[in-house]
């Protein structure tokens, strides 16, 4: 297998209107010949079943919740980026790609990321002409608010619901092709298989997670808008539902997957409060710009915190990174928070959790003034919590939160297997190996409404014929695959609760490929993972049966998955030798603890391709050019 | 903390169902009512035995899917908050604690604990949305937007979509639902050229969907996890006299 990104010729800032300029387009009446699978309705899969139906496209969209507003892009708090410039502060569609660039730790494609920051603008006109209600000035213009990795204030937000809005905004747009007839909505619809005829994907097999009938369903092309995997640490901040059943299959049926172990931990969640915890909610990054972190200087030290004087504090943040304190990066705050409860200088239940004080501010600006600013979250913390973080400091801890691995995809956002394409969290192509705040929203709007409309017709003029009676003998064969592999789960009948080998998974995962990473536990983690996986197969609890609403079993086929990407997860961890943006690997960092890249030979894209269940994977490399920026070292000292 | 739990149990929306009774020990307060629900779900899988089917998944009270009627209550006792925030210190340790699923004749029981809300979706396709193809919109700063306005639209447009209003009404009627979102639009610019449609095709699929009408006792905000204000009724019916008043369709 051969990685072509397929990135056009020319200047970067020409290369997305010369690809348009030169692809062949399809005409009106031609676009109602073709139908498209669009699998996800979060941003990334509404916005593009939405807008090839109103290109004509006969479109099939396709998801496991029951309502496509559901999907986990409602979950986003914080904004969403767009290079325009409205505050006048400097910013342009270049600053927006060097930010993105530097913040990814120069591990992505120059070309895609660039084209990423060019349609950011319009994401932000078609929102608001939707509806979407984002915050205004008094003037009644747009406002805009900073976020960490950026000197400008590009980020555009709807109070701290701005995923909730932004989707409500894109499965309206998608509601009204529904509802003039023209896209066919499945709900309760998962995907378990990518069927395939002659190496190209023509369609997918999904259960009906209410009855539980199997279906096949054919196409022209297959889109995967099925989100991230961070759920293979069990506690994360995504969604219960959140899996990567999809891309999983689509992997093991050929699709090359990039970068597994580029996964974000975010610094600032809610800690576990015992081993019942099924969640972990994430607190606003904003919270940092007022509070001071810090732990006891003595490990095991069991006073309250408002029993330790101030000399018996450690404000590490502080300590160690003096110009950017307690606004260091997302992976540097997550790191150093680690590292002291490491030491056992960690506080609250289980030591896992580090203090984020207010009282300076507070005694500072007044609590009004705190209060106006952070009360919703002040309310949410003390409502999981308990505790008044006016009284007491907040107790937060790291949670994993994204994945910037996911399909490998070339310009076109088409994978390595023709015909099947991934966008948003799916898909590994923008944010290198360190994603910065409120760009997930702006990649998966942008993939969805403009990028993906506009290259999907490239494969569509050009791919080859499939006899419909052939796809469906293909058809036919995927889905008693699929049957079988259910059956299989349900006659393990062991007693270990499904849940209970998912948390076990999460522990192996976030202790060896987690914050830090070393050569000396990950092939260790190979070995347990792999033993889980046998304990799984041999041990797992699944009642019921297949032809029924039955979450056991749901969950079960989605942890098997689970398992396995966290196999490779580990594996692509010790492959790359470098430390770069969340992949923090300890061989490979300065005396004072600061990451080391390695540009020399790991400047590249890993894309792994399946090679059977029992043999191991292929390391594929794209290499990265990059031939607008200078590779620099990231310091934020 | 232990409790004494009476579980809706359903197998099918064809069979009939009933109170399952089952004790709960070793539950902590810290512990969220769906991870208490989770402890009874590894007991029973662990044994055997088929888990209660109910729906989550954001598990932060943005999501709209889980949907729990907890002692009579749609989600449960704490005020502006769903089922997935509430905590079990908000319970009596040893009391006994009433779970069954909404009852609407628009949201049919599927199994146990879940109920269809598809009807929702449904009333958001017939003109819950504003006509703007991909890449035809003007600038976003183009329409200057008050401050006031704006705030006002996002307070409607909050709705998760839960259906608590829906179970909680004495008539299972649909309205806050359907106004929230009238209103978030209607207050909007760019919302005014499709308004008078989108409210009649709105309140006309309600109808078809067999949601009862308004009995303007307000249990439907009382529970409303982001507590949308029943103004916004008031606000839905002047829109709907006026788009008959003036319809020209
Ligand atoms: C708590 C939180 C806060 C965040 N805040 C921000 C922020 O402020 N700014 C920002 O830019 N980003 C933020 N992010 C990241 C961002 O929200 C996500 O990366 C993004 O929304 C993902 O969108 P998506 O469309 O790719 O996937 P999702 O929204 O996750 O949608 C996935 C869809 O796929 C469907 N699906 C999955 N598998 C299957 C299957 N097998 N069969 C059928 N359907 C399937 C699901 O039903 C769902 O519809 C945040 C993330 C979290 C968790
Ligand atoms: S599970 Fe999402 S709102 Fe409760």
């Amino acid at each position: 297998m051969i990685l072509d990104s397929k990135t056009p010729d020319g200047p970067l800032a020409e290369k997305w209107d010369r690809y348009r300029a030169d692809s062949k387009l399809i005409g009106p009446g031609n676009k109602r010949k073709f139908k498209v699978i669009v699998v996800g309705t979060g941003l990334a899969g509404s916005s593009a079943a939405a807008t090839l139906s109103e290109l004509g496209f006969q479109v099939d969209v396709f998801t496991f919740h029951d309502s496509p507003r559901r999907a986990h892009s409602v979950a986003a708090q914080g904004g969403i980026n767009a290079a325009k410039n409205y505050q006048g502060d400097g910013d342009s569609t270049w600053r927006l790609f060097y930010d993105t660039i530097k913040g990814g730790d120069f591990r992505s494609r120059e070309a895609n990321v660039y084209r990423l920051a060019q349609v950011s603008t319009q994401i932000i006109d078609q929102c608001v002409a939707q509806g979407v209600p984002f915050a205004r000035e008094y003037g009644g213009l747009l406002q805009n608010r900073s976020f960490g990795g950026a000197l400008v204030s590009r980020t555009f937000y709807a109070r701290g619901q701005t995923g909730q809005q932004l989707l409500l905004g894109a499965y309206s747009a998608l509601n009204r092709q529904v509802g003039l007839g023209k896209v066919n909505l499945h709900t309760h619809a998962e995907m378990l298989d990518v069927i395939m005829h002659g190496g190209t994907a023509c369609g997918i097999v999904t259960r009906d997670l209410r009855k539980g009938a199997m279906t096949s369903h054919f196409a022209d092309a297959v889109v995967l808008c099925t989100g991230g995997y961070s759920n293979v640490f069990f506690l994360s901040t995504n969604a219960a539902g959140c899996n990567a059943t999809a891309i999983w299959r689509a992997h093991k049926q050929g699709a090359a997957f990039a970068n597994p172990c580029f996964t974000q931990i975010h610094p600032t969640c809610i800690p576990p409060a015992g081993d019942f915890q099924s969640k972990l909610t994430l607190m606003s990054e904003s919270l940092r710009n007022d509070g001071r972190v810090w732990v006891p200087k003595q490990p095991g030290d069991k006073r309250a915190p408002g029993d330790i004087p101030e000399e018996d504090r450690d404000y590490y943040l502080e300590r160690k990174y003096p110009a950017f304190g307690n606004l260091a990066p997302r992976d540097i705050s997550s790191r150093s928070a680690k590292e002291v409860c490491d030491e056992g200088r960690g506080v609250g239940p289980g030591g896992l959790g580090v203090y984020l004080d207010f009282s300076d501010s507070i005694d500072r600006l007044g609590e009004s003034t705190i209060r106006e600013r952070y009360g919703n979250l002040f309310h949410m913390y003390e409502r999981i919590t308990a505790e008044n973080p006016y009284q007491v400091p907040m107790r937060i801890y790291p949670a994993p939160h994204y994945t910037m691995g996911g399909l490998w995809v070339d310009y076109e956002l088409m994978t390595t297997i023709p015909g099947l394409f991934a966008l948003g969290e799916a898909n590994f192509s923008d944010h290198g190996a360190n994603r910065l705040g409120a760009s997930a929203l702006m990649q998966g709007l942008a993939d969805g409404y403009f990028v993906l409309p506009a290259t999907i017709c490239n494969y569509l003029n050009s791919k080859p014929a499939i006899n419909a009676e052939a796809a469906k003998e293909s058809g036919r064969a995927t889905e008693a695959q699929v049957k079988a592999r259910l059956q299989k789960i349900l006659a393990i009948k062991g007693s270990t609760p499904v849940e209970r080998l998912h948390r076990d998974l999460g522990n192996i995962v976030w202790e060896a490929c987690g914050m830090s990473r070393s050569g000396k536990d990950l092939p260790q983690a190979i070995n347990d993972i792999r033993d889980l996986k046998q304990r799984f197969w041999e041990t797992a609890a699944v009642t019921g049966h297949a032809g029924d609403l039955n979450m056991t079993l749901e969950k079960a086929g989605r942890v098997a998955d689970l398992i396995e990407l966290g196999e490779l997860m580990c594996r692509d961890a010790l492959t790359r030798e470098e430390s770069c943006g969340a992949h923090f690997r300890v061989e490979h960092q300065t005396a004072d603890g600061e990451a080391v890249r390695n540009d020399q030979d790991f400047c590249h894209v890993a894309a792994w391709e399946h090679t059977g269940d029992d043999t191991e994977p292929n390391r594929l490399v794209e290499e990265l050019e990059f031939e607008s920026v200078n590779l620099a070292v990231r310091s934020y000292k | 903390m232990k409790f004494t739990l009476h579980i809706w149990r359903q197998p099918s929306n064809s069979d009939s169902g009933n109170f399952e009774t089952r004790e709960i020990d070793g539950i902590t307060p810290e512990m969220s009512f769906l991870e208490m629900l989770d402890q009874v779900n590894m007991q029973l899988t662990g044994g055997g035995e088929p888990e209660v089917a109910f729906e989550h998944d954001c598990r932060e009270g943005i999501c709209g899917t889980c949907s729990l009627v907890i002692n009579g209550v749609p989600h449960g006792p704490e005020w502006g908050a769903t089922t997935c925030q509430t905590y079990m210190r908000s319970f009596e340790d040893g009391s006994e604690i009433w779970i069954e699923p909404y009852r609407a004749k628009a949201f049919p029981i599927t199994k146990d604990l879940i109920v269809d809300r598809s009807a929702f979706d449904r009333i958001q396709q017939a003109g819950g949305f504003v006509s703007a193809n991909t890449g035809s919109a003007p600038d976003a700063n183009a329409i200057p937007i008050a401050k006031a306005v704006a705030e006002q639209a996002m307070d409607s447009a909050a709705c998760i979509g839960c259906g608590a209003c829906v179970a909680a009404c004495s008539n299972a009627s649909a309205s806050l639902f359907v106004a929230a979102k009238v209103t978030h639009l209607a207050t909007l610019p760019q919302g005014d050229p499709e308004r008078r449609a989108r409210v009649q095709k709105m309140i006309a699929q309600m109808d078809a969907e067999m949601f009862g009408s308004c009995s303007n006792h307000g249990e439907c905000e009382a529970v409303c996890p982001k507590n949308i204000s029943v103004s916004v009724i008031a606000q839905m019916n002047r829109e709907y006299l006026r788009s008959v008043a003036t319809s020209d369709t």
